[in-house]
């Protein structure tokens, strides 16, 4: 099992590193001139030339990501004399457009994006393994066809549209809540609740659909096993045999699947923060998008990256634990 | 068989149905069957003839939103198709255990033999201590023959072989000393030799035990080894139920003889010399009128006769103590059989 984790780790971390590889060189090679971004249509060319220096875009491509990768590890400084600045560890660049590391460009983003995604990961394993097993409970009655409706309805609806809908039925026509205005938990905890519940259910409410679906399918394959008949005729309560026969094998596919969506909405919940226009890092990546600001997509990028094979090697450890078979045999 | 004491299990007039799509499947239709203290019962048929149903109705482990049963099944006074969840789920694992066929599927994968042989004990003695849980698990493991079970007990079920599984099947079977042992097939999963010491193992605890086993299996080789009483079972029907020696040397219905593999010719058979069942079994949605087995009977009568216009009911028949479902069992098989069969 040790040995595992370390293999896994190992990998990761190659992996990471191909990631960064690669969102460097893509970005590196797009046809736009990084130095020209810096300042606006009605730049000397002098200027741009000293920004180009400054922020080592003269460079070869190679020692321009050996740069930003040191950055990640020692800080890195930007010029010398006056105009220097510098981005200290962990440096992920700096973004011109927005004079600011991104580093901390990406500290202030972040914890918006984090409560999003924590909240409606919350509500939505709630609602989905919840409405999943009432279904699977009641297969075939008036309950299981509602959760089927919402599963086949809710997966294919788009955040986007339901998220607007959302917005302008609750707060422009019925005018239930004001207008989202995200606040930090800490400064005003109530205007963060208030902006923050709509974005919450929808997204819950959306992603839920498919674990409902997963949930029930798995509970139901789980009731026909050999070993749940067993159980029952070993005289076990209801209550116990759901928990930890039935349940115990239907979250396995859950847990997968739920590690991995979790650190996809960790990333950056791009729609949902737009729609609901909460500061998070997903509506930053897509501004920095129109904007070009590229340090902050690589930067993005990379800490979305960094969340998806982390995601990976804990679904793996975890699956680990969740089954013996796979345990042993790894 | 204890002829007049007090069955420990009496199945009357049970009937499974399941409604599917394509109709309402009659998986066992009018059965009735008493198993005394400390017998052996084999349940024999062809495949879909409604043993397992049959067998799982005595546990109330039909799924009951499909299945409608009727009847009673009486488990130590107690009416088990009647009876409230709670009074069902006291019964099973502590008076009624059943093995399943497939030892591969039938542990929980997710959790050490140990603790799924201890789930069984403690289900049934909620008070008891976590040693006292131990050592029986430990003791019923070694009774089953599982090798260094100190070790063992903390293993996972893919850690054992089939066998060894069939062995924790068998121990979380037995943990509580049950009056009835129901074995669906319990060795058709495993291979030859290993068959031979799961069924020693059965009997040899049956002993020491005391209890009923009820043995569903399509070996007739173990029928003869293990059973006192056999029931024939064909398209939800008992057809025959007869003693061990009795079935063997003059089976009291057609579809025995064909079970039985075969049997010798008698006077007005055409196809003559040796005879097995030819068709398939009937669609248990809309049996045959009059007997099931007629379409496939080379001794029903023909058109208009009794045997396609009557579903014949178990009765006694010959003298030793057998009960057939033929119309015909009286006149001409009982006497052809006795004659034919083995000779
Ligand atoms: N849940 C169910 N829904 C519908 N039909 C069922 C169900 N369970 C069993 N049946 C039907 O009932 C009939 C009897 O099935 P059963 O499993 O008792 O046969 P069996 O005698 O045990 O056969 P085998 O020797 O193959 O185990 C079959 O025709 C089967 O298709
Ligand atoms: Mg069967």
């Amino acid at each position: 099992m040790f040995l595992f984790v370390v293999r896994r780790l190992f990998f990761a971390v190659v992996l990471l590193l191909a990631v960064s590889v690669f969102t460097y060189l893509l970005f590196a090679l797009l046809p736009t001139d990084p130095a020209a971004l810096t300042c606006g249509i009605h730049c000397k060319p002098e200027t741009v030339l000293a920004n180009r220096i400054r922020l080592g875009y003269d460079k070869p491509v190679l020692e321009q990501y050996w740069q930003f990768l040191r950055g990640i590890f020692v800080g890195r400084d930007y010029g010398l004399g006056q105009t220097a600045f510098s981005c200290p560890a962990p440096s992920l660049g700096y973004s011109f457009n927005q004079h600011a590391c991104v580093t901390s460009l990406i500290g202030e983003t972040f914890p918006v994006t984090a409560f999003l995604a924590i909240g409606a990961f919350i509500l939505w394993m709630i609602i989905g393994i919840g409405v999943g097993a009432i279904a699977a409970l009641n297969k075939g009655k008036w309950q299981d066809r509602f959760a089927t409706g919402f599963a086949a309805v809710g997966v294919s609806l788009p955040t986007f549209y339901i998220g607007l809908l959302v917005l302008f039925s609750v707060v422009i026509w019925f005018q239930i809540l004001p207008f989202p205005s995200y606040e930090s938990p800490l400064d005003n905890f109530s205007a963060f609740i208030t902006a923050m519940i709509l974005p919450w259910l929808v997204l819950a409410v959306l992603s839920a659909a498919s674990y409902t679906r997963l949930t029930r399918n798995g509970m139901l394959e789980a009731m026909n096993e050999d070993f749940v008949r067993l159980g029952v005729a070993k005289g076990l309560r209801l209550r116990v045999i759901l928990l930890r026969y039935v349940m115990r094998q239907a979250l396995i596919p859950i847990v997968t699947i739920a590690g991995l969506d979790f650190a996809g909405l960790l990333g950056g919940a791009i729609i949902t923060e737009s729609v609901f226009s909460l500061p998070g890092m997903g509506r930053m990546s897509i501004r920095a998008v129109v904007d070009s600001d590229l340090p902050v997509l690589v930067g993005t990028t990379m800490v979305a990256a960094v969340f998806i094979v982390a995601a990976n090697v804990i679904v793996d450890i975890a699956y680990g634990f969740l089954d013996p078979r796979v345990r042993v045999s790894s | 068989m204890t002829e007049n004491s007090v069955p420990v299990l009496s199945v009357q007039n049970l009937r499974v149905s399941f409604d599917t799509q394509d109709g309402t499947v009659h998986a066992v239709d009018g059965v009735s069957f008493d198993a005394y203290a400390g017998e052996t019962i084999c349940i024999v048929g062809e495949s879909g003839s409604g043993k397992s149903v049959m067998a799982s109705s005595i546990m109330r482990l039909n799924n009951s939103s499909t299945a409608t049963t009727e009847g009673r099944i009486l488990v130590k006074g107690l009416d088990v198709l009647s009876a409230s969840e709670e009074e069902v789920r006291g019964i099973r694992g502590s008076e009624v255990a059943m093995i399943f066929q497939d030892p591969m599927s039938a542990l929980n994968p997710y959790f050490t033999v140990g603790k799924q042989i201890a789930e069984a004990y403690v289900v049934h003695h909620p008070g008891a201590s976590k040693h006292e849980i131990h050592d029986v698990v430990l003791a019923m493991m070694i009774k089953v023959g599982i090798p260094s079970p100190e070790k063992r007990i903390d293993e996972y079920p893919h850690q054992f072989s089939g066998g060894m599984r069939q062995r924790i099947v068998i121990a979380i079977a037995l943990i509580n000393n049950p009056k009835i042992l129901i074995a669906d097939e319990p060795t058709t999963a495993l291979d030859v030799t290993v068959q031979a010491q799961i069924l020693d193992l059965m009997m040899s605890l049956q002993k020491e035990f005391g209890m009923t086993i009820i043995l569903i299996t399509h070996d007739l080789g173990v029928v003869a080894e293990v059973a006192q009483d056999v029931i024939v079972m064909y398209a939800g029907h008992i057809v025959e139920q007869s003693h061990v020696d009795a079935l063997f040397h003059a089976p009291t219905h057609p579809y025995s003889w064909g079970l039985l593999g075969s049997v010798a010719s008698y006077g007005d058979n055409k196809r003559g010399g040796l005879l097995t069942i030819s068709g398939s079994p009937p669609s248990l949605i809309s049996l045959p009128v009059g007997c099931s087995f007629h379409p496939r009977c080379a001794h029903s009568k023909g058109e208009g006769s009794v045997c396609m216009t009557d579903s014949p009911s178990l009765r006694s028949v010959g003298s030793d103590g057998s009960r057939s479902a033929c119309h015909l069992a009286d006149d001409v098989l009982v006497s052809v059989g006795r004659r034919g069969f083995r000779s």
